[in-house]
């Protein structure tokens, strides 16, 4: 089983970003529970929800205390509440900022860790870019399908099919395309390097 | 329903709703042919002005709808005393919930009609003023709100007599009652500010609401057989006196009814869409005493201590009825 | 069709194919997900014909649906927590007029403290209602339990409650496969009430009734869910000749066969439980679960045949008899009352409390060593209750306990920046 928590804040589209990222691993035929963590929290507020994904039936009903994979969507979070808590050794990383790991204080934590497992993205610049808003839950998503390899980027696209229709959606495949690719492109120069 | 002829044991010409007019202006209680809703025999004290205003009000309902009523009823007087199984007085299709909820069990059963393509089929609920205006009244602003398809009745006896005459919302000032005793230094019910369920249901702006007392036989179904005319809710509040809770004597209730019309403590009128189009004018105003004196819950305001400042408090309430509804016919009319 | 969905969005459809007639809606969480999803559909004529009320109270929720079910039609409903106190005075008068509604209860706690999260106080505090209710373990069951839950109600004329765990169910994606309509009309056929207001032949429905009938009205109201516990296995046999899957019934066994500890709950939680028990059996423990769907009626020879074989078990309960201890724990005690079992009760997730399979383990360990106490509080914070009682020791004014244990745990604010 594979365990996705994702930390943001209330309006940046973390329970969505579970909830598609169910879907996705649902289109590859995969058994996948998404649920939030259940909080009356108003716009802003901080927000975690959790994503299970497995080959079987999920039966387990607790909240992820020790995932596989972080997407941080807001890294002010990272001074607010310990998003680290649990992460399993050589887990992924996936952090929604333009600066790297070691402009945002997280030089050590980094260096630690296997290089391959850790990525950030410029998710809310994409989002103004292709959605106009500053939304980064969906080119986040994409973004973490090139990072893990754990879904493919079809599979997010139909997932953002299902949900919206038209221009949003349009807007948010395009976002996630280019995450996708952005991210694949870092991987690779990284690997090269 | 089997036809079944209702037998008049009473005399005189009032009390059948003048059945010696001409046909088509006689009133539905005048006709052997009535519906007979609430049939007799049911347990309702002598007198009672409830039991006479909702046979009255069903009646013409169930004219106006050619039978095709169904009635829902809040707990009360009325429900109790019409009901005790199997010795229902009902002749219609008739279902009782809890106290405060008639006014949603009605539109449930407006809803049902509706989705069953059976809108002929017309909804009555009713209530005491206990049901109406305490503890039903969130129901009935919701269903007043949606505009739901709903005749409500309402009779205002102004306490909650089924439970032995406590005070209610409608329960005028200085009444005595089981919780407003006529003891202390300022006897009987408090001078609230008064809790208006007519001007509230017209604030709802719903497309009828009706006042009417028992001792007004024709208008009463006027307004019933008006208010059946429409769709959406509906707002008609009944004066019925209770000897019981009344202090008065049983042959009195119509005549208590009428007092309390002619002297402005009980305006009759009807409104639509939130505004007044029309009064049941006063052709001779009288002093409040006349109403007053007759009933034992306002007997400690005379006698030997008697409290003629509060006589005046409740002839200034009655006074500002008859100026703001413009109930006395002035000379010139 | 199988998808991808949400326990709530799952349901709403689950309930449009059993071709509702009158809806009553009012907000609450985490209940709302279900009747917006059917208000939609209703105003989109996807669902028809269908009245969708929005009421301004649970009260006139299940008011309008007294009314609506005694006129003949086919009425729905969904709640939660505070909301279904406050209709409580209807649910027993829907109950005792033997009104087949269906309703949705998304288990959420009751306050004060006013909390949101799941657990089942709400529902288990209706259990002698009147009203059946069936416990959904995972969102297919929720789905398969409403739309037996109509036939259920509809054939002995009495209300059925389905309860599903608020957020853990009704705000999950999972896979779901919901039924075609044509199946699921094959399955539940129309509406034929056996008391129906009708102006072309009248009856009086919820007239006074005095000592000489009373008892044996409500005696009727219980005869009819003794009956009810073959009914629900009939169902559930039909569902799965029609739709092909094990659904509903009165209790499900998992790994009981040579159990010598059982764990007994109801709901989600059941999940987190046969993980737990399944790693306990790989090291080598006879563990066993038994779950129960049908809470009311109570299905006491069930749950005796399926502990009796055992040499202790736990009910692990999502609600507490303050006072008392369990709820459901008191009526599966009294299930095998005789039998000389060794009976624990767990009392766990209160208010959303994770009930994490750590904690199980630990749990179960203990109950494996019969080493607890009759009644215990799974992850209960016994200093912060500690510190508390110690407080209202020392000082007449403690002031309110709820803020007095957020500060003790150095989660109110006030306690970090204050």
């Amino acid at each position: 089983m594979f365990q996705v928590r994702i930390h943001g804040r209330g309006g940046q589209g973390v329970v969505t970003a579970t909830e598609m990222l169910s879907v996705a691993a649902f289109e590859e035929g995969r058994h996948a529970q998404a649920f939030p963590s259940f909080g009356s929290e108003r716009t802003g507020a901080p927000v975690v929800a959790f994503c299970r994904i497995d080959d079987k039936e999920i039966r387990l009903r607790e909240p992820i205390m020790e995932p596989d994979a972080l997407i941080i969507q807001d890294p002010t979070l990272l001074h607010q509440i310990d998003v680290f808590a649990g992460l399993k050794t050589n887990g992924y990383v996936l952090i929604n900022t333009h600066h790297s790991f070691e402009e945002i204080g997280l030089g050590d934590f980094a260096r630690g860790h296997p290089p391959e497992r850790l990525c950030t993205l410029a998710a809310t610049a994409l989002g103004l870019k292709h959605i106009g808003r500053p939304i980064p839950n969906m080119p986040l998503l994409a973004g973490f399908a090139a990072l893990s390899g754990l879904i493919r980027l079809e599979s997010v696209v139909k997932a953002i099919n299902q949900k919206f229709s038209g221009k949003i959606a349009e807007g948010n495949v395009a976002a996630a395309t280019e995450a996708y690719e952005s991210v694949k492109k870092e991987m690779e120069e990284r690997a090269h390097a | 329903m089997p036809y079944q002829p209702v037998k008049f044991y009473q005399t005189g010409t009032f009390t059948v709703g003048n059945r010696l007019l001409a046909p088509d202006e006689r009133s539905v209680q005048s006709s052997r042919m009535r519906s007979n809703s609430i049939n007799s025999g049911h347990r309702a004290c002598q007198g009672c002005g409830e039991a006479l205003g909702a046979r009255y009000a069903i009646d013409a309902a169930m004219a106006a709808s050619d039978g095709q009523l169904i009635a829902v009823n809040a707990t009360g007087c009325l429900e109790v005393f019409s009901t005790p199984y199997p010795e229902s007085s009902w002749q219609v299709p008739w279902i009782h919930s809890l106290f405060g909820n008639a006014p949603a069990v009605a539109t449930g059963v407006a809803a049902a009609m509706k989705v069953k393509g059976r809108q002929e089929v017309r909804v009555v609920a009713q209530g005491g003023d206990g049901g109406t205006t305490d503890i039903g009244f969130g129901c009935l602003s919701g269903m007043f709100e949606r505009n739901d398809d709903v005749l409500y009745i309402c009779y205002d006896n102004e306490a909650y007599m089924n439970t032995g005459v406590q005070r209610s919302s409608a329960t005028p000032p200085a009444a005595r009652t089981a919780t407003t005793m006529p003891v202390g230094p300022e006897p009987g019910n408090v001078f609230g500010q008064g809790k208006n369920v007519p001007e509230i249901a017209m604030a709802h702006g719903i497309p009828y609401v009706a006042t009417a007392t028992v001792a007004d036989l024709r208008d009463l179904e006027y307004k019933v057989r008006k208010a059946m005319s429409m769709h959406g809710a509906r707002y008609i509040q009944i004066f019925v006196p209770c000897p019981l809770g009344f202090g008065t004597a049983s042959h009195d209730t119509i005549r208590i009814a009428r007092l309390a019309r002619e002297t402005g403590m009980f305006p009759v009128f009807e409104a639509e869409h939130g505004e007044v189009t029309g009064v049941l004018k006063i052709r001779h105003k009288v002093a409040v005493e006349e109403y007053l004196q007759p009933q034992k819950r306002f007997a400690h305001l005379f006698g030997k201590h008697p409290h003629p400042e509060t006589v005046a408090r409740l002839q200034a309430i009655a006074d500002r009825n008859i100026r703001k509804y413009g109930l006395l016919e002035k000379e010139s009319d | 069709m199988l998808k991808q969905t949400e326990g709530s969005k799952a349901v709403a459809e689950a309930i449009a194919l059993c071709r509702p007639e009158v809806i009553c809606a009012y907000p609450i969480s985490p209940q709302t997900h279900i009747v917006e999803a059917l208000g939609e559909m209703v105003k989109s004529g996807e669902l028809t014909p269908c009245e969708f009320i929005n009421v301004e109270s649970e009260f006139a929720a299940m008011s309008v649906a007294i009314g609506s079910s005694a006129a003949g039609a086919r009425s729905y409903t969904a709640t939660a927590s505070q909301g279904l106190l406050f209709m409580v005075e209807a649910v027993y008068n829907a109950a005792g007029l033997g009104l087949p509604i269906v309703m949705t209860v998304a288990n959420r706690a009751i306050g004060a403290p006013i909390n949101i999260w799941n657990d089942h106080s709400d529902s288990l505090s209706q259990r002698d209602s009147g009203w059946m209710q069936l416990f959904a373990e995972t969102n297919q069951e929720a789905v398969d339990l409403h739309i037996q839950a109509f036939r259920l109600a509809e054939e002995l004329s009495m209300p059925v409650m389905v309860c599903m765990d608020g957020f853990i169910l009704t705000h999950a994606f999972e896979r779901v496969d919901i039924p075609s309509q044509e199946q699921v009309d094959s399955y539940l056929p129309p509406f034929d009430p056996r008391q129906v207001l009708d102006p072309a032949e009248p009856v009086s429905i919820g007239a006074m009734v005095g000592p000489e009938a009373f008892m044996e009205v409500k005696y009727l109201a219980h005869a009819k869910q003794m009956q009810a516990l073959g009914l629900i296995q009939q169902l559930a046999s039909e569902f799965r000749t029609t739709f092909g899957r094990d659904s509903g019934g009165l209790v499900r066994t998992y790994r009981a066969d040579d159990a010598e500890t059982m764990v007994v709950a109801m709901g989600s939680v059941l999940g987190t439980i046969k993980d737990t028990v399944d790693e306990m059996r790989d090291e080598g423990h006879k563990i066993g679960v038994l779950g129960i769907t049908s809470y009311r009626p109570f299905p006491q020879r069930e749950v005796r045949a399926a502990l009796q074989n055992c040499k202790r078990f736990v009910v692990l309960e999502k609600s507490l008899a303050v006072g008392m201890g369990g709820i459901a724990a008191t009526d599966v005690r009294m299930a095998v009352t005789g039998s000389g079992l060794k009976g624990f009760t767990a009392i766990a997730g209160l208010g959303g409390r994770a009930i994490p399979k750590a904690s199980l383990h630990r749990l179960f360990r203990e109950v494996e060593q019969e080493d607890l106490a009759p009644v215990t509080f799974l992850d209960l914070d016994r200093d912060a209750v500690n510190k508390q009682l110690e407080r209202e020791k020392q000082t007449r004014r403690s002031g309110p306990i709820a803020e007095n244990i957020l500060y003790d745990k150095g989660i109110s604010s006030t306690a970090k920046f204050g």
